[in-house]
């Protein structure tokens, strides 16, 4: 099978190897930061308005796909729930010596509750490890997307991007 | 029959009615919005998600709350809705016949705005027939606006944004879906609505088709197969589910049969859908004082259609003489530029190229033949 | 099966109950909402049979222009249960083939 977002759903390495909005090794060691896994020239930029910082460039042609200017983003997360796409996490690689943090947007009911244990997802939905909820928020501004934060052994920090839906009540 | 005159009528209060409506009725035109459903809002109501685009096109908003503002403008700029009224009928002196509440009635309008929008298109295999075998639109309708599960177990056919969306909704809406099959080699919408369902962990097959569905009364199961580059089934390639619902997303159509009535001159565009009227950049079409707007005109997007009613709604108003050429133009071009860049980028592109033809052959057109002007022709003036 | 909570969209609550009456039997709808979305809650899929094989049809476009829905309702045949209102106490029948156009004879259809 061909590998890459238009014949899977999943960016391939080389997709996200090549997009502008990926933090550095760098940048992702040094704390929380966004990453914009948006690799499709599609015409939309609510993330680049959602950043009050100006981390997050798109420019005139709103096709272009977001760059991140990774010195300015502090992980304060306001891009997360409002990227229509639901492509951008934010990552904290220095939540302790063992573990990192992903935070992501997360649409369904119900929501996991601070403390649960969850199963973490890979872009494929594969599950990968269990990871600790640290934090539920559903802000206002978030119009309607909660954003789910979990930690997981550090090992997989560029890997998990959700978390798998808990059975319905 | 009762009569009623108005500036401007509006068939359709979707997004690309209303937004016609708003703007010839801020303008200061006497408008008439007609629509055969209990409800005002068309399909911008059961659209959950939030929107693409820029902020001009208000991009991060759910599609159902772009439709209660919509709704709001439309209240506030004094245009008339009429919902449960029907129009069957567009007569060569543009009057048209409308059932409203069960009472018939003539209306005449000088200017005729058709937003119609478009239907979803079928697809034919064994047990395409059985109960359980739906529009993916339609499944959506059920879920986002009637609140009621149309399944539990649910495979969708198309990987369009429109079967990747309603395949995410149906999960949000507490059904199952166990998989998205593509016919196509690759998928067919964006990559990150494609994301969202592979987190979830649902297959997309592309390269596959549906085999068949059986079932005695109603849906019980499906089986797909793969398919060859020549769209010729692979043996031994078969998976079936055990699903008690298919949903199809493949392609829609244009309503255009109001304005087939209305006498109006047609392209035929396979990409927006077939048969598309001619029109021009004001979206008028070769019958003098016919507009058209919206998936009407060629299947696109909710945004897009917006941005059509807007201009058909300036272009109407400034016929009219509500708005000097002046403010017209400026508009205009507004509008043309946020649609422009709504119509760019690697999946929008061919809309525009697709559109920049519909409009050159209304040119074309217009060289050799004289645009039909039912005032003349019928009325003798 | 309802959709009650949502995580986009707001909680149902309050909403107007009203009882319809599917070939006499009562089910439990919501005042206004399609007949076609109160069959499909309680689980009813197959609204009608074709003339010529009898095969069952069932909801398809839910926009009122396939005619899959149609079915004898308060005695009107071919009424198109996707685009028409629950009200209290209606009467809605499945429909074998093609009934008869005036609704006087819709009972002999059965």
């Amino acid at each position: 099978m061909r590998e890459g977002v238009a014949y899977t759903g999943i960016p391939s390495a080389q997709e996200l190897a090549a997009c502008p909005g990926i933090p550095s090794r760098e940048r992702m060691e040094k704390g929380r930061v966004a990453v914009i896994e948006c690799v499709q020239e599609i015409p939309c930029n609510p993330c680049e308005n959602a950043c009050h910082l100006g981390a997050i460039e798109i420019g005139e042609q709103i096709t272009n796909l977001p760059v991140l200017h990774e010195e300015k983003c502090t992980g304060c997360g306001m891009c997360v729930a409002n990227c229509p796409g639901l492509a951008i996490t934010i990552v904290d690689k220095t939540y302790s010596d063992t573990e990192a943090v992903i935070e992501f947007p997360f649409e369904y009911l119900p929501l996991p509750a601070v403390g649960d244990r969850v199963d973490a997802v890979s872009r494929g939905g594969e599950v990968l490890c269990q990871g600790t909820v640290t934090s539920v928020r559903k802000l206002k501004a978030y119009a309607g997307t909660a954003v789910v934060g979990i930690a997981v052994p550090k090992e997989y920090a560029d890997s998990v991007r959700s978390m798998k839906r808990l059975k319905r009540r | 029959m009762r009569e009623i005159v108005t500036d401007v009528a509006i068939v359709g209060a979707g997004s690309a009615g209303l937004s016609a409506a708003y703007q010839a009725a801020s303008a200061g035109a006497d408008v008439l919005v007609i629509d055969e459903n209990a409800r005002p809002g068309g399909q911008l109501f059961k659209q959950i998600h939030k929107f693409f685009g820029s902020k001009e096109h208000q991009a991060g908003t759910r599609g159902f709350a772009i439709g209660e503002q919509l709704l709001a403008k439309v209240e506030q700029s004094g245009a008339k809705v009429w919902l449960d009224s029907l129009v069957y009928g567009l007569l060569p002196d543009k009057s048209m016949g409308v059932i409203s509440q069960g009472l018939n009635y003539s209306v005449k309008a000088k200017k005729i705005i058709i937003a119609s929008g478009a239907k979803e298109n079928y697809m034919a295999f064994p047990g395409s027939t059985l109960p359980g075998v739906m529009g993916a639109g339609a499944a959506q309708t059920m879920i986002n606006v009637n609140r009621v599960l149309p399944g539990e177990r649910i495979l969708m056919v198309g990987s369009g944004n429109v079967g990747l969306i309603v395949s995410y909704q149906l999960m949000q809406a507490g059904a199952e879906v166990v998989g998205i099959v593509e016919g196509a080699p690759k998928i067919g919408g964006y990559g990150v609505h494609a994301g969202k369902i592979r987190r979830a962990g649902v297959p997309i097959y592309v390269g596959h088709t549906v085999d068949c569905v059986f079932g005695e009364e109603e849906v019980e199961g499906a089986r797909i197969v793969a398919v060859d580059e020549k769209w010729n089934k692979i043996p031994g390639t078969e998976k079936t589910f055990d699903v008690d619902t298919v949903c199809l997303a493949v392609g829609l159509n244009p309503m255009t049969e109001l304005v087939w009535m209305a006498g109006c001159k047609f392209d035929f565009i396979p990409s927006f859908g077939g048969h598309v009227p001619l029109h021009d950049e004001n979206m008028e079409t070769t019958v003098k004082g016919v507009y058209v707007a919206g998936d009407v005109t060629g299947v696109e997007e909710a945004s897009s259609a917006m941005e059509e009613g807007n201009m058909a709604g300036v272009a109407a108003a400034e016929a009219l003489g509500y708005l000097s050429a002046e403010e017209a133009d400026k508009r205009k071009q507004q509008i043309m530029e946020r649609l422009n860049t709504l119509r760019s980028g690697m999946f929008g592109a061919g809309r525009r190229t697709s559109k920049e033809k519909q409009i050159q052959d209304m040119h074309t057109y217009l060289e050799s033949h004289k645009r039909t002007d039912p005032q003349e022709e019928v009325l003798g003036v | 099966m309802r959709v009650i909570e949502h995580p986009i969209l707001e909680e149902l609550k309050d909403q107007k109950k009203a009882t319809l009456y599917y070939n006499g039997k009562p089910i439990e709808a919501v005042e206004g909402e399609p007949i076609a979305a109160a069959l499909m809650n309680a689980g009813i899929r197959v609204f009608r049979t074709t003339a010529k094989r009898h095969e069952p049809r069932g909801i398809f476009c839910a926009i009122g222009r396939c005619t899959d829905c149609m079915m004898i309702v308060d005695g009107i045949p071919n009424t198109r249960t996707c685009v028409t209102a629950v009200k209290d106490g209606m009467r809605v029948e499945k429909q074998e083939g093609l009934a008869p156009l005036n609704p006087q004879g819709a009972s002999k259809a059965q």
